[in-house]
């Protein structure tokens, strides 16, 4: 994987660190600048741009993946510091033959309309319904709080959880 | 948005970290839960050119109590933890307050206790309620350790005491001497916002006598205040309606709030007081309930 940086006189004076971890089940070595924002790893760095960054402010929520199994907001996180941890995005819900039920969910209950902060929503989602699999109307507003739609008014992705909860009880 | 260059270390030890700051100096900042820093770095407003990112020091993400009820938050116990802990939500009304009221739930997944202490932001909640409780920071350098008390710790927006070869280990709140009650107030225009006004009550009672009291405010003033008169008032006496009046006009006229877009200025006192008047009435119950 490579990230090229613009031929600045100082060019060999860039600190660069080479960082291991997991993306979606898959092992990778990069070598990143200090200052790369996770988010920009993910989107530029893998080329997995399912990952959003909406505000770039640590307020909207869009840019939410997990790391080790937390939510987090990708835009508020230096990429070296995801050396030798695990992380999640939206591409990693589905299967190769199979959406994610949260993904499902968001189809049936018409979860989103244009998409924006879908994949922070399912990520922080996911973390909500590991921790708690039985989670009330409630506790997904509680979680989603951090997560801003401006489209939708909430409803529906709040039932969207709830559909995603229900089928993976079932 | 991306930070300006910096040299990026994560050492694995606490030694080695105090050694990295001395040698960084003014220009090298700890980074914990960088849920304010590197938001401030993207912006620019802080362009250190050494990142000490101490995530990776053992044992420093506890909150735990001694047996005499001194309770010690490590520097690396994020606001998550709080918010999930039995043992504030049994012994510390005050903190289990706040702990759910910081920024938004994600945040909370990355940021600390103690880090929001040393950012020293004049709208962090964590300040009041630490105020409000009588609590310390201990700070580690190469000299060994100190014990800073909150209310020493802040010299103005953003700026605090230690030394830039110290680091922040835990804050401590001291044991309660009676029964603890209070809590936390904070109204915000959403989630993850800033407080307009954030009021912390923490107080000890023996029987119906108030033996310790604290309050807090955050959002109404250029720094965290304490409301030392308002809570003075309070101290050798049961908590009465008239008391609870009295503590509130006190810390209403002690705040300093500024009209801005989170609203006015007489808006703001309003609530300051209407808060303080909840949190005692809410605390009195309590201490009926506990006798």
């Amino acid at each position: 994987m490579t990230i090229v940086y613009d031929d600045e006189p100082d060019a060999d004076e860039i600190p660069v660190r080479r960082i291991r971890f997991t993306i979606n089940g898959a092992k990778k070595v990069a070598e990143v600048e200090p200052r790369l924002l996770l988010a920009h790893l993910i989107r530029q760095g893998l080329k997995l741009t399912g990952t959003h960054t909406g505000c770039d402010t640590t307020n909207c929520g869009a840019c939410t993946v997990l790391v080790d199994g937390k939510p987090v907001k990708s835009c508020t996180m230096l990429a070296v510091q995801v050396d030798g941890h695990e992380i999640t995005t939206v591409e990693g819900l589905a299967t190769a033959s199979e959406l994610h039920p949260l993904q499902e969910g968001f189809k049936e209950e018409h979860g989103l309309q244009c998409g924006f902060c879908t994949p922070g929503m399912m990520l922080a989602a996911k973390a909500l319904l590991d921790h708690n699999p039985d989670p009330t109307e409630e506790d997904v507003r509680w979680a989603l709080s951090g997560n801003l739609c401006r489209c939708t008014g909430y409803q529906n992705i709040v039932k969207s959880v709830l559909w995603a909860a229900e089928k993976l009880r079932s | 948005m991306y930070p300006s260059r910096f040299r990026y270390e994560a050492p694995r030890s606490l030694d080695e970290a105090i050694t990295l700051l001395r040698e960084g100096g003014d220009d090298a900042k700890v980074l914990a839960g960088g849920q304010s820093l590197v938001p401030l770095m993207k912006l620019r407003f802080a362009s250190p050119e050494l990142i000490v990112d101490i995530n990776n020091l053992p044992g420093l993400d506890y909150h735990r109590e001694d047996p005499d009820g001194t309770l010690h938050v490590g520097a690396l116990c994020r606001h998550v933890d709080l918010e999930r802990s039995e043992l504030l939500k049994s012994k510390q009304p005050t903190m289990a307050a706040a702990a759910p009221l910081i920024a938004d739930p994600i945040v909370r997944n990355r940021g600390t206790l103690v880090g929001s202490l040393c950012h020293a932001d004049p709208q962090g909640d964590w300040a009041s309620v630490a105020l409000a409780l009588g609590g310390s920071i201990v700070a580690h350098g190469l000299g060994g350790r100190r014990t800073i008390k909150v209310a020493d710790f802040v010299t103005g927006p953003f700026q605090n005491v230690l030394e830039p070869d110290e680091i922040a280990v835990e804050a401590i709140i001291p044991a309660a001497r009676g029964a603890r009650a209070g809590g936390y107030l904070k109204l915000e225009r959403r989630v993850g916002d800033f407080a307009t006004v954030g009021v912390a009550v923490a107080i000890e009672t023996s029987g119906d006598t108030v033996t310790r009291a604290g309050i807090a405010l955050t959002g109404v003033g250029g720094s965290t205040i304490g409301a030392t008169a308002a809570a003075e008032a309070l101290v050798g006496e049961p908590l009465t309606e008239q008391k609870i009046e009295l503590a509130a006009q006190l810390a209403a006229d002690v705040s300093r709030p500024r009209t801005d877009h989170r609203g006015s200025a007489e808006y703001k006192r309003h609530i300051v007081h209407t808060f303080v008047v909840r949190l005692l009435s809410r605390a009195d119950g309590f201490a009926e309930r506990a006798a």
